[in-house]
């Protein structure tokens, strides 16, 4: 009896240690304060409005489109933020950087506002490329609708160029990925697809739209990779390549997995497990097993890191926990390819269990060597007294052709689902497996329990330090600007010649202290967001060893003797 | 030629929902968690039998526990103490939780009500890991019958069955929305462990025909009852919502088993 009384109370003990119970705050390290307003942004997320027979569960359908991007769009060194928002006739914003600490919004003057329009869809996401190499970043902003493709005229603005550019797919996607797939100097995009692409959300033909199977679901939007031709024109050579994943991706990110020296695609799919496609020499693409296949979440970014200063590229994919009803648990993929053919999955506690997690970003915030990471959590806040975990509960179960079709889902109303939930920082102590990752959040200064969807990161003042920008659904974005402190630092902006001029897809290893940290040039990562290609690295106390840059072209640079604390701008050798 | 027992016919049925469960969809989230509860039931079995009844029992009711909870426990990411503590616990209730020397719940319906109320930042139930796919599902509702029928409980499974579709119904037109989101529940695979392995159990289920159907009906009610709290809101209830029928049976069971050995000891030895 005194054991079996043990037994129980050992169950209440552990339990009390699990993931959100001990979130203990180290404040010393990493200091962030929002400042959103005084930098001059005030932009705040509007949901799209959908057909009326989705009525009954819009909040839940609705609950995507608030995305932030950086790019340096005038090329004045100074990062720029794009936010999307997803209602008709609401503008895109474009915050130009103006270099005293503020921004402005001249979306409008650029010509990358209007793009939400009945008949052309809603944005839901965007990523920064120069896709023509002529020095000026372009845009494409992906939609529940037509994809648009901005050329960036260098002038401030911007010429839609999707017509006759091969793009103008009707496609519900909430992902897109810039990479050089052939390595033929030219930027490929990867868009890919959540709802089926024959579904207009507007003027629904079927209430069928839905998902059939909540851990094995085959029936979203196909993915597409588009081939860049040249002369503004893409090529759809999804089936040719081999990655039309229907898996419900919610994100990608493209880097060298393996280092074999071609950047591969990994997926983070809703309803599913990841998929990692692996590029064989640019000719086609294999998915690969990789310890994924059998790991069934709900995927929604793809963080890519190199978490322990091995020279990997670990991956950190979001997903769902919520108390008693469900806990999938994010997951920390640390990278053994090259090894063992796999990576492992190690998350535990507060790695693992962040609520319902979307957004996620690797950064070392406090520049002391390790990356930290930003996940941004919750789905729908709404009324606090009504919560749609029960509802929801009777269908998740079911056999998948009654959830599949939207009119047989309880109704959501104005109850909340994982609602109020708040941003996670990460530290990065250093000490080895999840447990090195300590959550400092609110000691940090990170308190907002807005619907966080999408985060990216960039030195925003050229300061040195990493700062954080939240967009968050049917909210006000956020901007967590660095407070600072005193690690060395070093940044590079990487210029294609041979290469796609905007180096995405460029590796570079670091080597300091005796460890060596490896970042990849950003074509679009975590959910519906891209950091600035700008990389930063915190070099805490230790001086710069050498820097390894591996181009997309496939030619290797090693550069030694770079002084740190500052920007060092590398030009490709031709 | 002598009649299988029809243990052996569970026994087979839950290997068979394991294996084609894992083969399709992966459901044990890796085979660490298996072995934790098939050792942990074994053991705990083979030590308390000998220890409290001074011989071994038969481990198929450890293994079916031991299965059980491999498949309905679903913890928070690489925790395996659910899987260790919630098997020690199962089994233990059979030693511990006893009235007139039987057991009162069924062994893994305990552990997993016990965790899912006292765990639950750590601890859910079986819930879509199986693909939602209809195939899988008739194959064991098939066999379930089948196994059911020769081990002469089917009628209770049919009464659950049968009580649940009516008062889905019921609550259907109490609350209102979809009707087939009130019926939904009873295709998932949480459900094909619930009226096969554990409602059924012959060890935790009353002496009489009558009463068991009585019994399993009002363990309908008590889970409408749960479902309906769901439905409205009823914050203080909401640890039970995850899973109603595990929860309502873990209420219901016990009581009924300890009125019934009562009654049973109250009438006297039966004759032999």
């Amino acid at each position: 009896m005194a054991v079996f009384a043990a037994a129980i109370a050992g169950v209440v003990a552990l339990n009390h240690r699990a993931a959100g119970n001990v979130a203990v705050g180290r404040a010393e390290a990493i200091r962030l304060r929002e400042a959103a307003h005084q930098s001059g942004i005030d932009f705040v997320h509007r949901p799209p409005t959908l057909d009326p027979r989705l009525a009954h569960i819009a909040p839940h359908v609705a609950a995507l489109g608030a995305c932030v991007s950086i790019a340096d769009v005038n090329n004045d060194n100074w990062p720029d933020i794009y936010f999307t928002t997803s209602r008709f006739g609401v503008p895109n914003a474009l915050y130009i950087n103006q270099r005293d600490g503020t921004f402005r919004d001249e979306a409008a003057e650029a010509g990358v506002a209007a793009l939400n329009r009945p008949g052309d869809g809603v944005s839901m996401g965007a990523v920064w490329g120069d896709y023509d190499n002529d020095g000026f970043e372009d845009l494409l902003v992906y939609k529940w609708g037509y994809p648009q493709l901005l050329h960036n005229l260098g002038n401030g603005r911007f010429h839609n160029a999707t017509a006759g550019s091969g793009l103008r797919h009707w496609m519900n996607s909430n992902g897109a990925v810039w990479l050089d797939f052939d390595r033929d100097g030219l930027l490929d995009l990867y868009v890919t697809g959540y709802f089926r692409s024959d579904i207009d959300l507007w003027h629904l033909s079927t209430t069928r739209i839905m998902q059939h199977s909540w851990d094995f679901a085959s029936n979203g939007g196909k993915n597409l990779l588009f081939k860049n031709v040249g002369n503004g024109r893409f090529e759809d050579v999804t089936d040719v390549m081999g990655v039309g994943s229907t898996r419900w991706t919610l994100a990608a990110a493209a880097a060298d997995f393996n280092d074999d020296g071609w950047p591969d695609l990994y997926l983070a799919n809703d309803y599913g497990p990841e998929e990692l496609f692996l590029n064989h020499a640019g000719k086609r693409f294999e998915l690969a097993r990789a310890g994924l296949e059998d790991d069934s979440k709900s995927g929604m970014a793809v963080a890519v890191g190199d978490v322990f200063n091995r020279g990997r590229h670990d991956v950190f994919v979001t997903n769902i926990s919520e108390r008693g009803f469900l806990f999938q648990g994010n997951n920390l993929r640390i990278n053994f390819l090259k090894e063992l053919g796999r990576f492992d999955e190690i998350a535990t506690g507060v790695v693992a269990d962040a609520g319902w997690a979307w957004g996620a970003q690797f950064g070392d915030l406090n520049n002391d060597g390790l990356l930290d990471l930003v996940v941004t959590n919750g789905f729908i806040s709404a009324d606090t007294g009504r919560d749609y975990w029960y509802a929801m509960s009777k269908i998740a179960g079911a056999q998948g052709n009654i959830f599949e079709d939207a009119k047989n889902w309880p109704a959501i109303g104005t109850a909340s689902l994982s609602g109020y939930e708040r941003s996670r920082v990460l530290m990065n102590t250093g000490t080895g497996g999840t447990g090195g990752l300590v959550d400092v959040a609110e000691a940090a200064g990170v308190t907002d329990r807005l619907d966080g969807r999408s985060v990216a990161m960039a030195d925003l003042f050229n300061r040195g330090v990493l700062d954080v920008v939240i967009a968050n659904q049917k909210g006000k974005a956020l901007l967590y600007r660095n407070a600072g402190n005193p690690g060395h630092w070093v940044e590079f902006k990487l210029i294609g010649t041979r290469s796609n001029r905007s180096a995405i897809g460029a590796d570079v290893t670091v080597e300091f202290g005796g460890v060596r940290q490896r970042q990849v040039v950003d074509g679009g990562e975590g959910f519906c967001s891209q950091n600035d290609r700008r990389l930063h690295f915190g070099l805490g106390d230790q001086r710069l060893g050498r820097v390894t840059i591996r181009w997309p072209s496939g030619t290797e640079q090693v550069v030694d003797g770079l002084a740190t604390d500052q920007l060092q701008v590398i030009t490709e050798p031709r | 030629m002598s009649r299988l027992d029809p243990k052996y016919l569970i026994v087979f049925l839950i290997t068979l929902v394991l294996v084609a469960g894992e083969a399709r969809y992966s459901i044990l989230g890796g085979y660490e968690r298996l072995a934790t509860t098939l050792g942990i039931c074994m053991a705990t079995e083979v030590l308390l039998s000998w220890w409290l009844r001074v011989r071994v029992a038969n481990l198929s009711s450890a293994y079916i526990t031991g299965i059980s909870l491999a498949l309905l426990i679903k913890a928070q990411a690489n925790l395996l103490w659910p899987f260790a503590l919630g098997s020690f616990l199962a089994i233990g209730s059979k030693y511990v939780l006893t009235y007139r020397a039987r057991h009162l719940w069924n062994p893994s319906n305990f552990a997993i009500a016990l965790l899912l109320l006292v765990a639950a930042d750590s601890v859910t139930v079986l819930s879509h890991q199986w693909g939602n796919d209809l195939r899988i599902n008739l194959v064991i509702w098939a066999f379930g019958v089948v196994v059911a029928s020769r081990a002469r409980v089917l009628h209770v499974t049919v009464t659950y069955v049968v009580c649940f579709l009516v008062l889905a119904v019921v609550r259907n037109a109490i609350v209102g929305g979809p009707l087939l989101a009130e019926l939904a529940p009873i295709t998932g695979p949480m459900y094909q462990l619930f009226v096969f392995f554990m409602v059924t159990d012959p060890r935790t289920t009353v002496s009489t025909r009558r009463g068991r159907i009585t019994v399993v009906a009002i363990v309908a009610l008590v889970e409408t009852i749960i479902r309906l709290a769901g439905d409205f809101q009823l914050a203080v209830l909401r640890p039970l919502y995850p899973s109603p029928p595990l929860l309502a049976l873990a209420i219901v069971g016990p009581i009924a088993m300890w009125w019934d050995l009562r009654r049973q000891a109250k009438a006297g030895p039966a004759p032999s």
